[in-house]
């Protein structure tokens, strides 16, 4: 059985100058939930137009359920729900309207009536689009997306700007299309987002995938579970970072402003250890905090830079 | 096949509701039917596309409809003779568009320099007269001319040449004939474009183009659709501003209502194909909104909808003749007030294909869907 997605040595270059994706691989499998992280500017939204056949790369193989672009468009158009990044559907039309416009360019949509439940829209049905509030237009713009009876999902940052409850709202719709059998491949900058709802996850930086794995996995690999952070008084200079990292149980430091972050294997090895260090040079600790590592460690540790930063 | 099955097993749970099927038109009667929707719901787009055209109609129609037979004001200084000067103007056969006035003489002058009269007549008391007029005002000198021919008729002139004049009123020369058909045309000019080339835009730039075309709908169902609309509203342009005419200002309609249809649809479509190209590849409304513009603006000043474009300079007349304006005018003029045959029009109907079908199959080449 050929993966759902699966595309080889990816290159998109814009205007022969501004390469946007510098050789990338994947591969997701019937069924996934893949999440494609990273920060903006990073290259998600180029490689998952390309996976979607709106792009064309400048090389590079992508095939969708064992198919390419240029032989079988069709078809894969009827397999694929797409929500983009920032439609801005026609506001004088109803949310049902929206729907029914969507499903009529499929050979077998499925009802709007049961997408618009499914989705909590029935409410809204006769609402013009104009009328709604974001969550629920980006609720409508994964309708648009599920009515077409998709095999796979793309999701574009479905949850960007969108208020908590709208957010889990929306995650829940993904996860019951994950339930009947879906695939589904989604960008997001949001670190939860992509612990809670992806079975795989790929870490993009500059158009390139730099880590692949589950959310766990990831997280193993930056060695500790746990980070230290703490900020003394008097800074701190190299010495005091290099005797940092030679504490018990410490996999790495980083440093940032005044804050000095550890990851851990124990912290309860490492934090006896740091206070009687911070004892014996007589320094003032100023901020102590332990915490579950999280992928935006394993972002930070990989590139250096937060998620979000712009 | 093997990607059935393939794909079915991605699915684990059939679906509950049996699929519906959607035919083959199915894309296509959905667009049509959203784009007529979106125009319903848009108040500002309603006026613009029929209630502009038939504003413009009325007030110009009212402002240059055909006024009763102009008469003239004089005025006669009340020397001996002015009753006799009087009455023989009377009696003259241009009697009726003369109204005479016996004033004194300063009171006479007074009122001419008001502008009150267009001629003092001044008699020298031995049956002749003088007339005092200004030759900067375009009235006096028509009055002088005729009252000079009323006297000299009515003291028993014989004119040489013998000479007779019939008034044209009737309908089909006048100005409101003439400036409905350029309105009709100017009208599917404006729809075309910016129905067109607009849309697409404002569609493109919201990247509600984008999202169609990640979805199996055919491109060629969206295009379709959007000539659909067009056609549509074609249809209400044509009968509101005809009907208008008709009972506005009783215009006669001559041609038959199948070729005006037949025209008004080859213009549509030429401007729909022209307004197609003008949106080809421009990213934001305002570009295409600039570029609609300069390219409706040649035709809004050369096409003759207003006034009769053969004013203009011998030596540009075929390239005027070459615009699709041009073509839509005339060719709807000569078919609504002369009734004239379609083939009698191939040259205008060739101007116009042209310019559809070459702008739509450059749009189409161009053209950026993302």
């Amino acid at each position: 059985m050929p993966a759902a997605i699966q595309c080889r040595d990816l290159r998109k270059t814009y205007d022969g100058k501004v390469e946007a994706v510098r050789g990338l691989n994947l591969e997701i499998q019937a069924g996934e939930c893949f999440g494609l992280l990273g920060p903006n500017g990073a290259g998600k939204t180029t490689t998952i137009e390309i996976l979607e056949g709106l792009l064309q790369p400048s090389s590079g193989q992508v095939t969708i359920l064992g198919h390419t672009w240029e032989t079988h468009t069709r078809e894969l158009r009827e397999w694929l729900g797409i929500s983009l990044q920032e439609t801005r559907l026609s506001e004088k039309l109803s949310v049902r309207e929206t729907i029914e416009l969507f499903a009529s360019f499929y050979r077998q949509p499925r009802s709007s009536a049961e997408v618009m439940e499914e989705l909590q829209l029935g409410e809204k049905a006769d609402a013009w689009v104009g009328k709604l509030s974001g969550g629920q237009r980006q609720r409508l713009a994964v309708a648009t997306a599920l009515v077409g009876n998709p095999k796979i999902l793309f999701l574009d940052e479905p949850t960007t700007g969108l208020d908590p409850q709208s957010r889990r709202q929306l995650w829940e719709i993904i996860r019951t299309f994950l339930r009947v059998g879906g695939t589904v491949l989604l960008t997001t900058h949001y670190m939860d987002e992509a612990e809670r709802l992806c079975d795989r996850l790929a870490v993009i930086d500059h158009g390139q995938v730099i880590a692949e794995g589950t959310p766990t996995e990831l997280i193993e690999r930056l060695g500790g579970h746990h980070v230290v952070e703490f900020a003394v008084s008097g800074g701190s200079d190299a010495d005091f970072l290099g005797h940092s990292k030679a504490l018990p149980g410490v996999d790495s430091v980083r440093h940032e402003d005044e804050i000095i972050s550890l990851t851990v294997r124990e912290p309860h090895t490492t934090i006896p250890a740091l206070l009687d260090m911070v004892r014996m040079q007589k320094l003032q600790l100023l901020h102590l905090t332990t915490r579950q590592a999280s992928l935006e460690d394993v972002f930070v540790h990989l590139t250096g830079r937060h998620l979000r930063e712009e | 096949m093997a990607i059935a099955e393939q794909t079915r097993a991605t699915r684990l749970t059939p679906p509950a509701v049996p699929p519906r099927l959607n035919g083959r038109w199915s894309g296509f009667a959905h667009l049509l039917l959203a784009r007529m929707r979106e125009l319903v719901r848009e108040p500002e787009l309603i006026f613009w596309i029929f209630g502009f055209p038939l504003l413009l109609a009325l007030g110009l129609g009212i402002a240059f409809r055909n006024k009763p037979v102009e008469t003239t004001s004089i005025v006669i200084v009340s020397n001996p003779g002015a009753q006799e000067i009087a009455d023989m103007i009377q009696r003259s056969p241009q009697g009726p568009s003369i109204r005479a006035q016996v004033l004194d003489r300063t009171q006479a002058l007074q009122a001419f320099h008001f502008g009150k009269y267009d001629l003092v007549v001044e008699p020298d008391g031995r049956g002749g007269v003088r007339y005092i007029y200004d030759p900067s005002r375009s009235e006096t000198l028509l009055s002088r001319a005729e009252v000079d021919d009323a006297l000299q008729s009515g003291a028993g002139r014989e004119n040489p040449v013998p000479a007779s004049s019939a008034v044209s009123t009737e309908p089909g020369s006048r100005y409101i004939d003439f400036l409905i058909p350029g309105l009709l045309g100017m009208t599917l000019m404006n729809s075309g474009m910016w129905g067109v080339g607009f849309a697409v835009v404002d569609m493109r730039q919201r990247k509600l183009l984008k999202r169609f075309v990640a979805t199996p709908m055919r491109k060629s169902d969206f295009l379709l659709a959007l000539a659909g609309s067009r056609l549509v509203l074609m249809l209400i342009e044509i009968a509101l501003l005809l009907g208008l005419g008709m009972l506005a200002f009783h215009l006669r309609v001559l041609g038959s209502l199948w070729n005006i249809l037949l025209l008004g649809t080859l213009g549509s479509v030429a401007f729909g194909g022209f307004g197609l190209l003008t949106a080809c590849r421009a990213r934001k409304v305002e570009t295409v909104s600039g570029l609609i513009n300069l390219a409706m603006m040649p035709m809004w000043i050369f096409s003759g909808v207003f006034f009769s474009y053969e004013h203009f300079p011998a030596r540009i007349l075929p390239y005027i003749k070459a615009l699709p304006l041009t073509a839509l005018n005339d060719a709807l003029r000569t078919t609504i007030l002369q009734g004239a045959s379609l083939s009698s029009q191939a040259g205008r109907i060739l101007v116009l294909v042209l310019w559809g079908g070459i702008s739509f199959g450059l749009a189409l080449r161009w053209f950026r869907w993302t």
